[in-house]
């Protein structure tokens, strides 16, 4: 399970396109396909190598969608590591260059 | 329902183009006997132009991008164009004869991400397959990129498109494919040339060979399923439309002309003279095709077929009107039914002496 303190990348092993406010996912290696809820594609968004699960939480999961803290840390922490198991997302305990 | 038709239905409602064809070239190595192209390179966009196409579609929202031609390889700049769309996040399939890919050439597909590479096989045997290309080799040369490409790990899928010459060809080839290790798909039908010569049609295959695949369960599943579909004609059938062309799918030619599908040539613009948001979102054309549903199609409406039919809007654009039937449709539903459709019923292109009966 990652931390709040991970960093997260979006993986070049993948398709994605943001249909509205949901995106939709698609592995390169295995075609498992994602939809991502609005909150699911803020974090997916704001993926980009530099930024710790805990400023997108903080940035953009409390300030945009109006989420108590600590909800937002456990399903951020469950939708990562979901995702990371998938090759979807990359993360690291430093920053990730794109 | 599935993901794939929950996000097919969200662009739907959104008027999202999801899916895009894109002909990189019309030239071609091969010279199939079938094939529905001229095989000119002219007013070919460039690389910047094609790069400049595939970040509107982006824009747009396009996900699914089908990068093919005739023969996309023999652009120099097909991987470069390749990687870009991979940079900009599409699903790409590649639809190629494949007999420029060796180890190297698989090797990159592989690395780029590419989704598919979709392949015709028209027979097992050389002689058959190299008639219909005329391009001596051919089938070996295909089967052994097939071979790389499964090396290195890329999904394949071969395209059996039957004609008189390979009309008994289907069973041979899917045996291939399995042995091989890759998906089948069975395609019947010969359409016209986009300039819309129509003598290739002769090509196709007979009433007689089209019922018999219909009745092969190898390609069609369950036979009596199959052959004899629930026929209910309700409100969902017909406030429903046809297919995906120019609700969710475009085409775009090598010189940038927009269509709502690569078989239905209807005229939407052109991306040097307008933008591709500008042609999807304001093409009268594409504007009047969205309108049209099922119960506003004179015959088909009033077909027992309707609910199950396979029609193809462009190929009725192509003898004449949109609104209209597609013959080889008709041809096909009478294939699996026995029953003849209502066009055909009205226009006397019957082969059995069966009659719809509807109930009110």
């Amino acid at each position: 399970m990652p931390t709040t303190e991970t960093y997260l990348a979006k993986s070049t092993d993948i398709a994605a396109r943001k249909l509205g406010d949901e995106t939709i996912i698609m592995s390169t290696l295995d075609s498992t396909i994602f939809m991502l809820n609005p909150t699911g594609t803020a974090i997916w968004e704001a993926a980009d190598g530099n930024a710790t699960l805990s400023r997108i939480i903080e940035e953009k999961l409390c300030a945009e969608f109006d989420v108590p803290l600590e909800q937002a840390s456990a399903d951020a922490r469950h939708f990562v590591d979901e995702l990371a198991e998938h090759g979807i997302l990359v993360v690291s305990d430093h920053p990730i260059p794109q | 329902m599935s993901l794939l038709e929950e996000m097919n239905q969200k662009a739907t409602a959104q008027g999202i183009p999801l899916s895009a064809h894109l002909d990189i070239t019309w030239r071609c190595n091969e010279r199939c006997v079938h094939c529905y192209l001229d095989h000119h390179g002219k007013d070919e966009m460039s690389t910047a132009e094609i790069k400049d196409v595939i970040r509107q579609l982006e824009e747009c929202g396009t996900f699914f991008l089908s990068i093919s031609g005739g023969e996309p390889l023999l652009r120099r700049d097909c991987f470069e164009i390749l990687e870009y769309a991979r940079k900009l996040r599409f699903n790409v399939k590649l639809k190629t004869n494949a007999v420029m890919i060796a180890a190297k050439e698989a090797a990159r597909l592989k690395q780029l991400g590419i989704e598919q590479v979709q392949i015709s096989i028209y027979s097992d045997r050389p002689e058959i397959h190299d008639a219909i290309t005329k391009l001596p080799g051919s089938l070996r040369r295909s089967l052994e990129a097939i071979r790389h490409l499964k090396a290195e790990g890329v999904k394949v899928s071969i395209t059996n498109v039957l004609m008189k010459h390979n009309a008994a060809s289907g069973k041979a080839v899917q045996q291939l494919a399995k042995e091989i290790g890759v998906e089948f798909f069975i395609d019947p039908t010969i359409t016209p040339m986009l300039n819309g010569d129509r003598s290739i049609l002769s090509l196709g295959i007979s009433k007689k060979e089209l019922d018999e695949v219909f009745r092969t369960e190898e390609f069609v599943g369950n036979v009596g399923e199959f052959c004899a579909p629930a026929s209910t004609v309700d409100d969902n059938v017909l406030d429903g439309y046809s297919c995906s062309a120019g609700h969710t799918l475009a085409y775009i030619s090598p010189s940038g002309d927009v269509f709502p599908c690569v078989q239905f040539p209807m005229p939407c613009g052109n991306l040097r003279e307008k933008t591709f948001r500008e042609i999807w979102w304001r093409s009268e054309a594409l504007t009047e095709l969205r309108s049209i549903r099922v119960r506003d199609l004179p015959t088909c409406s009033q077909c027992g077929h309707a609910g199950y039919c396979t029609r193809c809007p462009g190929l009725a654009y192509m003898e004449g009107n949109m609104r209209g039937p597609s013959s080889a449709d008709c041809a096909k539903s009478e294939a699996r039914t026995g029953v003849p459709s209502a066009w055909q019923l009205r226009s006397g292109h019957l082969s059995s002496n069966l009659v719809q009966i509807r109930l009110a």
